[in-house]
């Protein structure tokens, strides 16, 4: 019993993760109908973009709340900048190219910035400095919940929460609707979609910054390649919930984390990349819509 | 029939960069310089730069300067597969010094096996390496060994009965100690209570680790790389597990620590060499490897050193520089006074020699004690 409850623990903690880079995923998607594969590579810049500022501030030594927020933030803006580059002068330009062209163009910057990661990073992993010490908050026998763990689960529903609040009650929210819903309608209207389109990116962006801080901090060890797996996974959370659905991303991450956590807990590690997948195959084929997802009816 | 005759002409600069230099002795090196296990392929690759420098220092061999031809392998087996076919056929190398890991040795060694050029791998420890064909050695000892030495040390020096094997089910070498291991372990009559598994890359252990936690184990052996091992040790210890952790000589770099920090200390590995030994080869070693790089020689420094030396008294002993008369004198390396040890090959083609074990302290590593076959 002890243990499931560990189990049940460690795969929110890691679902609580792959949420905060699902949600970006599943932004870019309600907004332009693409799948922004560089997005998990925009938060190993932001890991790595942390890790230099980090060194450059001396942060390792001095490890504290102050010196996370300096992290998060300095992550965030590394992140939006990318993200905001990346669409202007690789997707912007093929907006009214076919569909086909602009899912090659977004597989073409993840491998730039994944290989040329590689040649400005160095190809050996970095040690994430120190910012917080985790520690204990509930313990019950040998069971434990860690500041970390707490801290990921919160920022992913603040940041759920945040989001819908930002789609469904300021305007902004409403012009990225309209222009998720017909963009040369919205534009008639006095709706400007490239800023719009530009403001999806920067959000989505910082939020990927964010998710690399807390990855950082938790899992010590970072390089170039970090964002394909987990990228694969948030993808698949996000089709999951229903891509496009703000609250599906989160719900969906969760299911992954938890279900990829009793996999290896309880049958073998062998397994966990065949479910994540499995997964994906499974709601492809009988709810290709996703769990919360309906056609055409919610967009961000 | 004019252009024919200039695109001849154009080619004849082509043809003479393949014809053979007579003046040195060309010899390729592959090896990780990037990729995830960069730190291995680097430090390699020191040692036989050393070691080559040291020769043509002192006027080389026949008379003829050593040429080392260095190639990345990015740390993939296919990358490996390529250069050891473009040193041999483009730079026409006598002899090709291997990488560090074992499955890119088995990527490698049958195309030079294939060309009938010598191929010494410094220090791919898998047992199917020099199985491959008979123009293929190494100069460290093999992993059933390693994994024999952990289980030896375990039962015999750590006293304990229950152990917990958590693996890397995709690296042929983890997955070698650790049935070596499992083995020799229930052969002295201990327990193997858990026997799971992760892949390299992941970097979240917690659900292995929380079931090996529910068994109680008195030790557990990790056989993985440095880079998943530190997270491994930190997570072991956040979950409460406080069982020595145990491994083999993938755990020998200075990101070690760095990744685990204080978890990863008091916990025990083999390794083909220790900077404590008072070996006078060894010491001199690290002293001519300090003035050179300014930083101390790992293991697999030592071992390219040593694969360097032993390669290089070959072809000195051969009577020409044919593949097969290198090949011959290879076999017969007999007591060479390595710096991991007294080194002879066997009839496998693989090196006998005593392995040690090290306790990890911070950035120092602590001699324990020293194995013998």
């Amino acid at each position: 019993m002890h243990d499931f409850v560990q189990h049940l623990i460690n795969g929110i903690s890691l679902g609580s993760i792959y949420a905060l880079i699902a949600l970006g995923y599943t932004m870019v998607y309600g907004i332009l109908k693409m799948i922004n594969f560089a997005h998990s590579d925009v938060y190993m810049v932001g890991a790595f973009g942390a890790f230099y500022i980090a060194r450059a501030l001396g942060i390792q030594a001095e490890p504290g709340v102050g010196s996370l927020a300096i992290l998060l933030i300095s992550s965030m803006v590394i992140c939006s900048l990318l993200g905001l580059v990346i669409e202007r002068f690789a997707y912007r330009p093929l907006r009214n190219a076919p569909k086909l062209n602009i899912l090659i163009t977004a597989i073409g910057v993840s491998l730039l910035l994944e290989y040329g990661g590689q040649v400005v990073f160095g190809a050996d992993p970095k040690v994430f400095p120190e910012v917080m010490k985790d520690f204990v908050i509930i313990s019950f026998g040998n069971v434990e919940l860690k500041s970390f763990d707490l801290t990921v689960l919160a920022v992913s529903v603040l940041a759920m929460i945040g989001l819908q609040f930002l789609i469904y009650k300021t305007k902004l929210g409403k012009a990225m609707r309209a222009v998720s819903a017909n963009a040369s309608v919205a534009s008639l209207l006095g709706v400007n979609p490239d800023k719009i389109i530009a403001f999806t990116f920067i959000v989505g962006s910082a939020l990927a910054g964010v998710g690399s801080v807390l990855v950082g901090m938790k899992y010590p060890k970072i390089d170039p390649l970090m964002g394909m797996m987990i990228g694969m996974k948030a993808f698949v959370a996000a089709v999951l919930g229903g891509i496009g659905n703000v609250r599906g991303a989160v719900l969906g991450a969760l299911i992954m984390g938890l279900s990829e956590e009793m996999v290896v807990g309880y049958l073998s590690s062998t397994y966990r990349d065949a479910l994540a997948f499995g997964i994906l195959i499974a709601i492809l084929i009988f709810k290709p819509a996703g769990l919360l997802g309906k056609y055409s009816v919610e967009k961000v | 029939m004019k252009r024919l005759f200039v695109s001849l002409l154009l080619a004849l600069p082509l043809l003479a960069g393949c014809t053979k230099k007579d003046n040195v002795i060309m010899i390729g090196e592959y090896d990780s310089l990037s990729g995830s296990d960069a730190t291995f392929g680097l430090s390699s690759n020191k040692g036989v730069r050393l070691a080559f420098d040291e020769i043509n220092a002192a006027g080389g061999i026949k008379g003829k300067k050593i040429e080392l031809k260095t190639m990345d392998d990015q740390g993939k087996n296919e990358e490996a597969a390529a250069a050891t076919t473009r040193l041999i056929t483009q730079n026409k190398v006598v002899a090709v010094l291997g990488g560090v890991a074992s499955g890119r040795s088995k990527a490698a060694a049958p195309i030079a096996q294939a060309k009938g050029v010598p191929f010494v791998s410094p220090a791919s420890t898998n047992p199917d390496v020099t199985k491959i064909g008979d123009y293929v050695f190494r100069v460290c000892f093999i992993d059933p060994f390693q994994g024999s030495v952990m289980a030896k040390f375990a039962n015999e020096t750590l006293k304990v009965k229950k152990v917990a094997i958590l693996r890397d089910v995709k690296n042929d070498y983890s997955v070698g100690l650790a049935d070596a291991f499992l083995n020799d372990f229930k052969k002295r009559g201990g327990e193997i209570v858990a026997d799971v598994s992760y892949q390299a890359g992941d970097i979240d252990f917690k659900a292995q680790l929380t079931q090996i936690r529910s068994k109680n184990p008195e030790a557990v052996y990790v056989p993985g790389y440095y880079t998943e091992v530190g997270l491994i040790a930190q997570q072991a210890r956040q979950l409460g597990i406080k069982a020595p952790l145990m491994g083999g000589d993938g755990w020998d770099s200075d990101k070690l620590h760095e990744i685990g920090k204080e978890a990863i200390n008091g916990n025990y590995y083999s390794n083909h060499y220790t900077v404590e030994s008072t070996d006078p080869a060894v010491t001199e070693f690290i002293k001519k490897f300090k003035a050179k790089y300014n930083e101390t020689p790992d293991s697999l420094a030592a071992l390219g050193y040593d694969a360097a030396k032993i390669l290089a008294a070959a072809i000195e002993r051969a009577p020409d520089l044919s593949g097969k008369a290198i090949r011959d004198e290879l076999a017969k390396t007999k007591d060479f006074p390595g710096v991991t040890g007294k080194i002879s090959l066997n009839d496998n083609r693989d090196a006998v020699k005593s392995a040690v074990v090290i306790q990890v302290d911070g950035p120092n590593r602590k001699y324990i004690t020293t194995v013998t076959p």
